[in-house]
């Protein structure tokens, strides 16, 4: 018998809760432009730090500094504030259908634009997403139409999808966005799998992987991992740690292994972690990363360091969980904001024009729902056909699914 | 045309869809330069190459998973689960990926894959090596199932899965690997080279999905069967003397309701055996489809034959193991009522 205390279980919690003051202390942030830029045929053990650091471009002046700046023009930051706001806007308004019963549920991004808008942008045409359920600004900023991405949220008639999938899983091959699972973790590795494949054909095409935070405890996460190193798949692994996993904080998920990034470096994998609300550093980094696995020098895992700062999802409050000002807490503030400045100090933007397009955007987006309700919305106008429920199970309908079909009636 | 046993008409149906087609890729646990434990990939990297038959790491989600994604790249990969038994952890890729990656898209992205696995016991696999899973794959819209009972059938319907565009469980009886077994276990083997079944084309053909086959005609009474089991409901027909018609259904996932019903209108009585364990077992669905498809025909109750409701024992397995002696008693069953 030895002789020792009684063991106990630890169970991580959160700094703050309710009531509580929010206390973000605990995240280190490295000055922006402080952190190096490495070639991109490093090993992944000579840039081990690079897993706890946070690679930042703009810092609280605005400015874009350090190695990582200049991977944008002007022209392509003025379009990427535009998608996010955009992105923005029209998440406003399908929460705001979605409390007036127009559809049965909405999934916002609010504070988490820069992640999706920012990496589109790194990609090409023909490459392929594997996305979650807040990644739309993969399709807003590919210029996929929004009229059809709220004709799937509401399942009317010009569902693209024909009713069967839930809102905002939306699915477009032509605009590298793979159909999205409801159930977690599943598509990372399936994202692995396309990319191999492009390998075996000697393509030059690559995949995106993406993945929350707390989705990382799941199976498939460390398949993929294992898969994409084994292999060397032109593969970019994202982790979208929004520090909240509906209401868990992503310490549950995380357990000691100090960051999300890190996991990549027990596979040989080069883990970056960047400042999520940084668009510019989003940018840099993804297109790092995109050069690798196109230059065939395998995967790269980006851990992007964010903030939640609406809901969960429809059906989710998180004034339950978290103290209602921590949002304002979160030391790297808002990613429209942070680029709305930086192009005001770069003399290439201002505040009136911002206001101005603002209204734009904002018309714009009601323009897309009035032709979108003009089809229909869940529970008024037009909706797909009931034949619809027996269609594309299989590629040709089997007899058991035509007998069922007679049955109801169509 | 040579006689094969069916790994070789497996691995045969593999080389020819490899050959006709480079999207087609193998890959999975030790099946690359080893040729996996059963050799049923034996000599194809050698033959084509190490990125088109490759081994994997032991993750059976990760090895569907990736499937998946080649499938949705526009690649045909036939994978390969060591047994049965381990299919599990890929239930989940399975089930709410691959079976409604079409349906869900709206036919944006569609999934054809093939995921093979040694199925079933007689081989004193014990409980973690004997199982047949096949009816949780029935229970699923959007996949395939399919278990071949003889080389011929085997090579056919595999080349079909491979070329079919939608997700195909492709099940293989293991006791089967080597011979025609008829459950008789203390009587020696005999092997494929002896049987006309083992007759196989070398070159490209296929059998369709979802079509039975009539193995033996009769009119007394119907036993439907697929897998080792009907080479069991063949050696019980003959051991017990009846006019029994034995349907060898080939495909259980699109079903050929139309052979089935055909046979239990003309005969009136019909047994269903298999291996996997009774409850909710695929019996279940066939018995309830010839309940509600000919009811009026009927002049006894359908009576199931399978593997007991336990896991499958090791040392235990010829009492586990459905043979001649328990089909014949459920066909005396159905014969006096």
């Amino acid at each position: 018998m030895v002789d020792s205390a009684r063991l106990s279980l630890h169970v991580p919690e959160p700094a703050v809760r309710p009531g509580g003051q929010p206390d973000f202390s605990n995240v280190k942030i490295a000055k922006a432009g402080a952190v190096p830029r490495p070639e991109v045929d490093v090993a992944s053990e000579d840039i081990r730090e690079l897993a706890y650091s946070i690679i930042r471009v703009l810092n609280r002046d605005g400015e874009a500094v350090g190695p990582w700046a200049g991977s944008l023009s002007d022209d392509e930051l003025l379009i990427g504030l535009r998608n996010m706001m955009k992105l923005r806007a029209f998440d406003a308004r399908m929460l705001m259908a979605q409390r007036q019963g127009k559809t049965s549920f909405y999934m916002q991004h609010l504070g988490e634009e820069a992640v999706s808008c920012a990496f589109r942008k790194a990609l090409v045409k023909g490459d392929m997403n594997f996305p979650t359920y807040r990644q739309a600004g993969l399709l807003i900023s590919d210029d996929y139409p929004m009229v059809e991405m709220m004709n799937q949220i509401y399942s009317n008639e010009s569902d693209p999808l024909r009713g069967r999938q839930l809102p905002i899983m939306y699915s477009s091959k032509e605009h590298g966005f793979f159909t999205i699972s409801g159930n977690l973790a599943t598509q990372y590795v399936q994202a692995v799998g396309w990319a191999m494949a492009s390998a075996i054909k000697n393509d030059s095409r690559i995949a995106a992987a993406w993945i929350g935070d707390g989705s990382t405890a799941e199976s498939d996460f460390h398949s993929a991992l294992v898969f994409a190193s084994t292999y060397k798949a032109p593969v970019i692994l994202n982790i979208v740690n929004n520090q909240w996993a509906i209401s868990t904080f992503q310490g549950i998920a995380r357990g000691g292994s100090g960051t999300f990034a890190a996991r990549g470096l027990g596979f040989g994998i080069p883990a970056l972690r960047v400042d999520g609300n940084d668009y510019l550093a989003v940018h840099a980094v993804a297109r790092w990363a995109a050069e690798r696995a196109r230059r065939n020098l395998g995967p790269t895992l980006i851990e992007y360091v964010t903030y939640r700062v609406g809901a969960h999802s429809t059906s989710d409050d998180p004034s339950a969980y978290r103290p209602k000002t921590e949002s304002e807490a979160w030391p790297l503030g808002d990613p429209v904001l942070r680029l709305m400045k930086h192009l005001i100090v770069k003399g290439a933007w201002s505040e009136e024009r911002h206001v101005q397009a603002e209204a734009e955007i904002a018309d714009e987006v009601i323009e897309a729902q009035r032709q979108a309700e003009a089809h229909g919305t869940l529970h008024a106008g037009g909706r797909p056909s009931v034949r619809d429920i027996f269609e594309g199970v299989y590629a040709e309908m089997p007899p058991h699914i035509r007998r069922q079909r007679q049955k109801a009636g169509y | 045309m040579a006689r094969m046993t069916m790994i070789e008409a497996v691995r045969s149906a593999m080389d020819v869809s490899m050959a006709r087609d480079d999207d087609v890729v193998v890959f999975g646990e030790d099946v690359g330069y080893f040729g996996g434990v059963f050799r049923s990939t034996q000599g194809l990297q050698a033959k084509y190459g190490r990125t088109r038959c490759f081994d994997t790491p032991i993750s059976e989600s990760g090895i569907v998973g990736t499937a998946i994604g080649m499938a949705a790249y526009g690649l045909k990969p036939c994978v390969e689960i060591q047994f049965a038994d381990y299919m599990y952890p890929a239930y989940d890729q399975l089930t709410q990926e691959a079976a409604r990656i079409r349906y869900r898209s709206n036919g944006d992205f569609t999934c054809p894959i093939v995921v093979r696995m040694p199925t079933g016991g007689g081989i004193f696999g014990g409980q973690t090596h004997s199982q047949s899973p096949e009816a949780l794959f029935t229970h699923v819209c959007g996949l395939k199932v399919i278990v071949p009972s003889n080389p011929y059938d085997a090579k056919g319907l595999l080349i079909a899965a491979i070329e079919d565009p939608d997700p195909v469980m492709f099940l293989e009886p293991k006791r089967l690997y080597n011979g025609p077994f008829d459950g008789h276990h203390e009587r020696p083997v005999t092997p494929w080279s002896k049987h006309d079944l083992g007759e196989v084309p070398d070159g490209h053909y296929t059998i369709p999905i979802g079509k039975a086959e009539v193995r033996r005609t009769g009119s007394a009474v119907t036993v439907v069967a697929y897998g080792t089991m009907v080479h069991v409901a063949l050696a019980a027909a003959e051991d017990a003397g009846i006019d029994a018609e034995v349907i060898d259904l080939r495909s259980l996932l699109p079903l050929d309701l139309d052979t089935i019903v055909k046979s239990v209108t003309k005969t009136g009585r019909c047994v269903v055996v298999h291996e996997a364990t009774l409850t909710s077992g695929f019996g279940a669905e066939v018995a309830a489809l010839v309940q509600e498809h000919c009811f009026y025909h009927l002049e006894a109750p359908v009576v199931r034959v399978a593997g007991w409701d336990t896991p499958y024992p090791h040392a235990q397995e010829w009492d586990y193991f459905p043979g001649p002696g328990r089909v014949g008693r459920a066909l005396a069953e159905v014969m006096e009522a």
